[in-house]
């Protein structure tokens, strides 16, 4: 049968292309945390597992946890504002989806930097919000909104959010209406249909949009930079300060295997528990 | 399509989610509004008020630097989406067939966990010792790596409990692969090829170091975030502003226009 | 010899590129600068195209750190004047990725103070070229603060009405030159000891910050959110023109002085048009356009006379004399020190 094969024809593009252009390159970048960083930068062939035992510093471990927590928070946050939304969307008529899907994510075709920067101008002490706030007779003091943690929160929800929308939209919008209508025959109130049936059939998309947030969230750096007023430091800014201030690539290379390590270890458990969920079902 | 109205007590919780989706809304176009008034400013300043001016714009017609930028960037985001969602696609329908796990998926997560600065080192190293000339085609290339990755996960969301008899009963009525793909796969994975090509475009438009380092010297190859970030030393000036609410704006006009021509063929 | 590099692998095969190509055209006249966005006028490279007939091409990075990294990694290729801070252009001496400079193809070279010849990172300009300097200090709201700033200790244990009011630059080397010296030490220390006492300050500092703040600082000061900002001169600048309010102090325990340097990469192709790009770019003329144009002081003689003397009252710290200037301590490339400030300014960032 040609079923291998056509399944081979499939793979093969991303494959390569990814063997290419990720694989190949990144295994010459690794190869150097062997060896020694140069008195000016650039790479000293001494072999050498210094790299390594240098990344098991307490400091280092210290910021992994906190922007694993940081990026946790965020995760948790963008999943409860985008899931409703994307059930939202897809509850629309079929051809409006798509125009809703784009209005999402159309504020986030202008830039980046700029956005944060709109964000600062919202949040500071004598910030928009506070104003309002104030106005209102809510507060009597500035509330402190901005170079701290809620802030970076606040900063990689929004950036991540219509992510997780998209993610999620992809898996919900699978749906039968068909099936919500006989749960709710069946005298399901709205809630239970949504626990009981909805939910667990959009397990995937769910979880494709927190590995999204999860992932870039830890490895931002412009967010902790200016939100969190440089107070924060993320696993990006970490390794970026590797690579580019210190011009130390091994080390760097180091850091960012051990970083890889544990994320495929976690998303390893994740991809373990979700099967074990299909299995049960099933 | 027909769709029920909510009867009884749950009429209330029918419209939660509509009002939701509008506080949503709201939330992910505040700060586009401030950044649209920031277009304004008279200051030079990137978060201080200085009073209403429209000169920005002016600059803004007069600097071929930033224009040209935004084409870049423009083509690098409209080309790498397309490479990506076409090859991410292909990828998932293979892998999800396949019901494998392990190192494979392990290679489709890669692209979206190792740092940014990680692979553009990694492809300028790469590029040099081949001798590759860059330009525009190797952030391209470059960009197209981990929006595969990106492509891939949504669509594979999509395809989770496919039932591939489809397939097959249409392989058995006759039809050829690209028939059946047209015909019966498409349909299915549309929705989530749609929101993959949305956010491979979004993130190949904010990209910035992978392309720094993978763009050719000169200013043929460089981009929008390149231009905005290489500004901050001397001060990100309200002409970016101008150019983002431009973008929105005309984003916003094709999206509706887009519909109305949609709703005309459709006559709804 | 053990030590093969990644450099000399990079120079292998752009010497391999140079002897594969003898057949192709000597290239045209083209030249690619890569700089700052924004950090000269705008019309100077088409007017250097009108004047010589070199095409030049502007190419922009966001950092010192990302330009290094992109020349560490592809030899340079493709660029062939960088502007870059001093300690960088001394690491891409060391990497042998800057050519020397040829004088005779820089007449204009006889335009620069005779102390932007002698600078401790390149005596004699012999493979950098320096374009603008000056010093980092503090930049203050005068009716915010009470009584003028005139101390490091007054950026790191601010009075009580400032706490909260006031930023500091978190890039690497004037981040910790703050804490160095506020005690007394040089802004290139590499005694173990010295460093952490520095960082140890530094991080108590920290409690009485509003943000690390390398960006944005003077647009804090303007709207009043900042009162006290820790700053480069230049930079200043962009808030005095704002608020005639705001004012630039060196601090009395001295600061650093910094040069931005123009570096010819060693692979260029078109070094001879390179070189005329640098001496246009100190003909009197233009660098009194750039520093009319961009607010830095540049080490140029001829075009300091020939600027505007208003803009001396306007922004005070343009005046200051280059005898002043080398007073204060250059930063130089740490060598391997760099690890230990690299690590103990992530311990000060990331530290509660």
């Amino acid at each position: 049968m040609g079923g291998r094969l056509k399944n081979g024809l499939l793979l093969a593009p991303g494959l390569g292309w990814l063997g290419l252009f990720m694989v190949v390159p990144c295994a010459i970048v690794f190869f150097f945390s062997f060896f020694e960083r140069g008195t000016y930068g650039g790479i000293e062939y001494h072999f050498t597992l210094e790299n390594f035992r240098r990344t098991l510093d307490p400091l280092y471990l210290s910021i992994l946890l906190d922007s694993g927590r940081i990026a946790a928070l965020a995760t948790l946050l963008a999943l409860l504002i985008a899931y409703p939304a994307a059930y939202a969307i897809s509850l629309a008529p079929r051809r409006r989806q798509s125009v809703y899907l784009f209005l999402a994510i159309l504020p986030f075709w202008s830039n980046y930097l700029i956005r944060t920067y709109a964000w600062m101008v919202l949040l500071n002490r004598e910030g928009i919000v506070n104003r309002a706030l104030a106005s209102l007779g809510v507060i009597d003091a500035p509330l402190p909104l901005l170079y701290n943690e809620f802030a970076v929160v606040t900063g990689l929800v929004y950036n991540y959010v219509p992510f997780v929308i998209l993610a999620v939209y992809a898996s919900v919008s699978r749906i039968d209406p068909a099936l919500r209508e006989a749960s709710e025959d069946l005298g399901a109130g709205a809630a239970r249909t949504f626990l009981r049936v909805i939910l667990p059939l959009t397990v995937p998309g769910v979880v494709a949009g927190c590995v999204f947030v999860f992932v870039l969230s830890i490895g931002n750096f412009i967010t902790p930079d200016l939100l969190g007023g440089g107070r924060f430091l993320m696993v990006g800014n970490l390794i970026y300060d590797q690579f580019l201030t210190a011009r130390d690539w091994p080390f760097g290379a180091g850091l960012s295997m051990m970083l890889i390590g544990i994320m495929m270890a976690l998303l390893f458990i994740q991809a373990v528990m979700v099967n074990r969920n299909a299995a049960v079902r099933e | 399509m027909k769709r029920r109205d909510g009867k009884g007590g749950g009429g209330l919780l029918r419209m939660a989610p509509g009002v939701h989706l509008g506080a949503v809304y709201a939330f992910l176009y505040l700060p586009i509004l401030v950044l649209m008034a920031l277009s304004f400013n008279r200051a030079g300043l990137p978060t201080a008020w200085g009073g209403f001016s429209l000169e920005w714009y002016g600059k803004l017609a007069h600097s071929d630097a930033i224009l040209s930028a935004a084409a870049n960037t423009l083509i690098v985001a409209v080309v790498s989406t397309l490479l990506a969602v076409a090859i991410g696609t292909l990828l998932a329908l293979g892998v999800e067939a396949r019901k494998a796990g392990g190192a494979l998926d392990a290679l489709l997560f890669a692209p979206m966990i190792i740092p940014d600065i990680v692979l553009a080192i990694a492809l300028l190293s790469f590029f040099t010792a081949l001798q590759f000339t860059l330009g525009l085609h190797s952030i391209i290339l470059s960009h197209v790596v981990f929006n595969i990755a990106f492509v891939c996960a949504v669509v594979r969301t999509r395809l989770k409990a496919f039932d591939y008899s489809i397939i097959e009963a249409s392989a058995d009525l006759g039809a050829g692969p690209f028939t059946t793909f047209r015909r019966v796969t498409l349909p299915v994975i549309l929705p989530g090829v749609v929101a993959a090509a949305l956010l491979a475009f979004t993130l190949s438009v904010d990209e910035f170091i992978i392309a720094f380092f993978t763009a050719g010297a000169g200013a043929g190859s460089t981009t929008l975030p390149m231009r905005i970030y290489a500004m901050i030393r001397f001060g990100v000036t309200p002409e970016i502003n101008a150019m983002a609410t431009l973008i929105v704006l005309a984003s916003f006009t094709l999206v509706f226009a887009a519909q109305r021509v949609n709703r005309g063929i459709i006559g709804g | 010899m053990n030590k093969l590099n990644v450099l000399t692998l990079a120079a292998c095969v752009s010497a391999a590129l140079t002897m594969a190509a003898p057949l192709s055209a000597p290239a045209a006249d083209k030249i690619v600068i890569s700089n700052w966005d924004g950090y000269m006028p705008e019309d100077l490279l088409s007017n250097f195209e009108k004047a010589t007939g070199i095409q030049a091409e502007h190419a922009v990075h966001a950092t010192n750190e990302e330009i290094m990294g992109k020349v560490v990694a592809s030899g340079g290729r493709g660029y062939d004047v960088l502007f870059v801070s001093s300690p960088f252009a001394e690491a891409l001496k060391q990497l042998q990725l800057a050519a020397p400079i040829d004088h005779s193809l820089i007449p204009n070279l006889r335009n620069l103070y005779a102390e932007a010849g002698q600078l401790g990172y390149d005596p004699g300009n012999t493979f950098s070229v320096p374009y603008a300097w000056g010093t980092t200090g503090l930049c203050y709201r005068a009716d915010l603060v009470s009584g003028a700033p005139g101390s490091w200790e007054d950026l790191l244990s601010p009075q009580a009405d400032l706490r909260g009011k006031v930023t500091m630059l978190s890039t690497d080397r004037w981040l910790m030159a703050a804490g160095l010296l506020s005690l007394g030490y040089s802004v290139n220390e590499k005694d173990a000891a010295r460093i952490n006492e520095a960082g140890d300050l530094l991080i108590e500092a920290k409690r009485h910050l509003l943000s690390y703040d390398d960006t944005t600082f003077y647009s804090k000061l303007v709207s009043g959110e900042a009162a006290l900002t820790h700053a480069w001169d230049g930079w200043c600048n962009y808030g005095i023109a704002e608020n005639a309010d705001i004012e630039y102090v060196i601090p009395r325990e001295g600061t650093d002085l910094w040069v931005d340097t123009m570096v010819i990469v060693a692979g260029s192709e078109n070094r001879e048009a390179a070189h005329r790009f640098i001496d246009y770019v100190l003909n009197a003329e233009v660098g009194a356009w750039v520093a009319s144009n961009i607010l830095y002081k540049v080490p140029n003689k001829a075009a300091m006379d020939a600027l505007d003397p208003a803009l001396f009252t306007q922004f005070p710290n343009l005046a200051m004399k280059p005898a002043d200037l080398l007073r204060q301590e250059q930063l130089r490339d740490l060598g391997e020190t760099q690890k230990a400030y690299t690590r103990m300014v992530t311990k000060i960032l990331s530290s509660r």
